[in-house]
């Protein structure tokens, strides 16, 4: 084919490509292309489809439909193995090299260069010195693998890409270990195997590394093209907003409910309050008071911190600065177990891995948090946890409605409900929820937010964690906004729209060097952002004024 | 009445309890006589008592195990726990001025037990604190134990002379042999426990999902600590009977390769070692399946230089069927018979 000697031909065509699991369409129809000499960035939310498209192209899933070409080419991978020949790299997020060999041998792994049937170690280490030359890389390469930093290991794992002669370089997630330093060296690699014509793959979720490296993105929404983009000529508040979208409400009448109560914040209702939270590498340190029976709203992308934060709130992970108290008297949290004896739920986001108990019975999973702060000497008799089991299946109605069920067998959006009775038997005063409602349908997903509407009537605290900025508008007294590992604003839901959050969550940009110091930076990016809310969005109906979103705490 | 049978050969215990009865059926044709128990000196007497007897201190360990598998753990190190018991009580015994008195053997037992926990808290430390992988962890006293074993032995097989000891091991109770009945206890105990209060939830829970249980306030190293303690224990208690039985405590031979056969009754009682849904009852089930393999060899008339490749034959076959390829192959076997059904229907 002449295809392949005309640089503006793509170097990768993938057209029409649609993928099925039991359930759920994980694409639908989506195109894709990444020409020769650019740096492309997939771009989406959780569940967009971003590692399903990935995983398609270099050849881990089969796809249903579509055509993926390589050069002009049609091609049809049935393993990961012929993808890389036909000169796809993949560099993964997790490093997946092996620890215990040398720098060497991971590299050339696979590719070892023999003489006379033997492995040539000579050949082998002076290859690999001079491919870690290329990187810029001072390092032995009869060295062990596992003594180096992660983020040489990336490095490392990266030359390995380099040395098959890679067309086309996958970086996913590269720099979520990496420090700026490190960042910076790998970003000055990626401009050189640019100019070398490598078509390269950027997949992250820190906006501003994206902007500063990469020439065109792709974005995805729930397993659908959004559009392909030069990356000048988007602006950063209109890649957020399509890549949340917007999702038509099914509850409006909610958030008018929401907003007319009123929450009683004198010290005495402050059910917990967070003063100065923190953890290095997870977020910095930050403010957050709850009073009773109010709804907090985290909002950011993926990777801002808010999850961080609530793991924080909730004893899954340790707190290295700041206090926390609860009703007037600080606590250490040190384990999930001390915050539920604080009656401090926590539901994880990661359901599968660090929620449901797959092959236990519905009634084991429900009444599990219960049991375990009541200790394994004090079973909850058989009766009452019949009891417990059925009232939940009720009030929450869980399909199908039968205790001794397995939870691994119930659909994703009845697994969540079962987590949820497990929490609410418990009794909770504040019950964190992040992102309960990802990934399940819309029926269950209403049914979930008009509880939580519920519980908080009745005096319980709620912080509510979604990437879906309706859902935290629609439901939330009170929306504290992260980005980048720092809280950006804490906002009175009080004429806040999707817009003026969008603003916020893009484009705060605060650029805050030492912890503690984005407290002070908060309310001057909240008056700020407004503004850019309103220059750059379509002002919507209720476009919020100025005045209006001053109103933020602190 | 399809659907009862469904359910029958759905469930767990449906394969052991059919291996058991055919090894039982194979005994019946080569030794008619294979179900009687008669009653001689005032004693049971039979195959069947045998079976029940010799068994014994394998499923008492396999109770132990059994928990320690369903943590996603194992316990290799049992069998070193038994050779430590019998020979801290064989040395006890002979070092008394009086090796037949009760309060002898009463301190010797105690004593060796005693220890047994210590041991268990050393695995349940290596494994739940320290966060040593279970069988790397056991192993360390796999084979440590066999050495401590010797010294207290100083290197000789320690023969006790002492009625109320070798009572433990060939004694009998209402006609009923001790072992037996040690047995019936210890696995009554491990199912109360663990069944009657939260325990055995806590335990599948922290073998199925870890993060998800300790997320949800499980305290898993309690668990596991309290777990790897219960099942040294039980190697003990096993390690004395073996040790009574022949009145001798022999740190090389005392319940060699026992931890294997504990582990293949777990196994073959249907609790997988990926850890998670346990079921005592398989475990005694596994366990009368691996005795009775033994006497089959002995009725059936095996030469006894074989009797290691038949049981090796038969292990085989557990594990070929209970294998994820095997399982995948026969429903690919059932599927593609189905189609081919199905297409001569729409011929004919």
């Amino acid at each position: 084919m002449t295809h392949h000697t005309d640089p503006a031909a793509p170097v990768v065509e993938m057209r029409g490509i649609s993928i099925s699991f039991p359930g759920v369409k994980a694409l639908d129809g989506v195109d894709f292309r990444m020409f020769p000499g650019e740096v492309h960035s997939l771009m989406g939310e959780n569940g967009a489809g971003k590692s399903t498209l990935i995983k398609a192209l270099t050849g881990v899933y089969l796809i249903d439909s579509g055509t993926i070409a390589l050069a002009g080419e049609q091609v049809a991978f049935s393993g990961p193995a012929q993808a890389q020949a036909a000169g796809i790299s993949t560099v993964y997020q997790e490093v997946n090299l092996l620890p215990n060999l040398s720098v060497a041998e991971n590299i050339m792994l696979g590719r070892e260069p023999r003489r006379f049937g033997a492995i040539d170690w000579r050949a082998m280490r002076r290859r690999s010195a001079e491919l870690l030359a290329g990187l810029n890389l001072d390092i032995d390469p009869g060295s062990l693998l596992g003594d180096h930093s992660l983020a040489v290991q990336q490095l490392i794992a990266i030359a390995r890409a380099i040395d098959v002669q890679a067309k086309v370089l996958i970086l996913d997630e590269p720099t979520s270990s990496l420090d700026t330093d490190e960042v910076a060296e790998l970003f000055r690699v990626i401009r050189s195997l640019k100019e070398q014509g490598v078509a390269i793959l950027f997949v992250s979720h820190f906006l501003d590394q994206v902007y500063e490296i990469c020439d065109r993105l792709t974005v995805l929404r729930n397993g659908k093209l959004v559009g392909e983009y030069l990356v000048e000529e988007l602006l950063r508040i209109d890649l957020v907003q399509k890549m949340i979208g917007k999702e038509l409400t099914t509850l409006d009448d909610l958030e008018q409910r929401a907003r007319s109560v009123v929450v009683d914040e004198s010290d005495a209702a402050l059910f917990v309050n967070a003063a100065k939270l923190g953890r290095r590498g997870a977020i910095h340190p930050a403010d957050l008071p709850i009073a009773a029976g109010e709804v907090v709203g985290l909002a950011g992308l993926l990777g801002s911190g808010r999850t961080e934060f609530a793991r924080l709130l909730g004893g899954i992970d340790r707190a290295d600065t700041g206090e926390l108290t609860v009703r007037g008297k600080a606590i250490k949290l040190r384990t999930p177990r001390q915050a539920i004896s604080h009656r401090i739920a926590f539901s994880s986001e990661n359901r599968r891995d660090e929620g449901i108990v797959g092959d236990l019975t519905v009634r084991d999973n429900i009444v599990l948090a219960l049991q375990a702060d009541r200790g394994w000497f004090r079973p909850i008799p058989k009766r009452k946890q019949d009891e417990l089991a059925q009232s939940y299946i009720q009030a929450l109605n869980i399909r199908p409605g039968n205790p001794d069920a397995l939870v691994r067998n119930l659909s994703g959006g009845n697994q969540q409900k079962v987590l949820l009775a497990r929490w609410l038997a418990i009794a909770p005063r504040l019950l964190i929820l992040d992102e309960p409602t990802r990934g399940i349908d819309i029926g269950a997903k209403a049914e979930i937010q008009k509880l939580v509407f519920t519980l908080a009537e009745n005096g319980m605290s709620v912080l509510f964690i979604s990437a879906e900025l309706e859902e935290v508008l629609r439901l939330s007294h009170r929306i504290v906004v992260l980005r980048d590992r720092h809280v950006v604003a804490d906002l009175e839901n009080d004429g806040l729209t999707v817009d003026s959050l969008l603003a916020l969550i893009a484009d705060g940009s605060v650029s805050v060097e030492e912890p503690g110091e984005a407290d002070a930076a908060a309310p001057a990016v909240t008056a700020g952002a407004a503004v850019a809310a309103s220059a750059t969005a379509p002002a919507p109906p209720t476009a919020p004024t100025t005045d209006e979103t001053e109103g933020g705490r602190r | 009445m399809s659907a009862v049978i469904a359910r029958l050969v759905a469930s767990r215990l449906f394969w052991p309890v059919v291996m058991l009865l055919a090894l039982f059926a194979i005994n019946l044709i080569a030794f008619p006589g294979f179900f009687a128990v008669t009653v001689r000196d005032g004693h049971l007497f039979g195959s069947l008592i045998d079976i029940l007897r010799n068994g014994a201190p394998t499923l008492i360990i396999a109770v132990g195990m059994t928990l320690v598998i369903a943590t996603r753990g194992i316990d290799l190190s049992v069998g070193a726990v038994a050779a430590i018991s019998g020979a801290v009580a064989c040395s006890i015994i002979l070092g008394s001025p009086e090796p037949g008195s009760l309060a002898t053997v009463a301190v010797a037992v105690t004593v060796a037990l005693l220890i047994s926990l210590v041991l268990g808290v050393w695995n349940g430390f290596l494994v739940a604190v320290l966060g040593i992988q279970p069988i790397i962890a056991t192993l360390i006293l796999m084979t440590a134990g066999r050495g401590v074993a010797m010294l207290i032995t100083e290197g000789q097989i320690l023969t006790v002379n002492s009625p109320p000891f070798k009572f433990l091991g060939s004694g009998f109770w209402f006609g009923i042999p001790i072992a037996v009945i040690v047995a019936a206890v210890v696995f009554g105990a491990a199912a109360l426990i663990t069944r009657r209060t939260a325990l055995g939830m806590f335990i599948e829970s922290v073998g199925i999902n870890p993060e998800a249980s300790r997320q949800a306030g499980v305290r898993a190293r309690g668990l596991l600590i309290a777990v790897y303690t219960f099942c040294a224990f039980c190697a003990a208690i096993a390690g004395l009977i073996l040790t009574a039985n022949t009145a001798a405590a022999d740190a090389n031979n005392t319940g060699l390769f026992i931890e294997l056969d504990a582990i293949l009754a777990v196994v073959i009682g249907g609790t997988s070692l990926a850890g998670g849904r346990y079921s005592l009852v398989g475990t005694l089930v596994g366990a009368l399946v691996i005795q009775t393999l033994v006497t089959t060899v002995y009725t059936v008339g095996i030469p006894p230089i074989a009797t290691m490749v038949f049981k090796a034959a038969v292990v085989t076959i557990v594990c070929l069927l209970q294998s994820p390829t095997t399982a995948e192959a026969l429903r690919d076997f059932r599927r593609r018979l189905g189609l081919r059904a199905g297409k001569g229907v729409v011929a004919s």
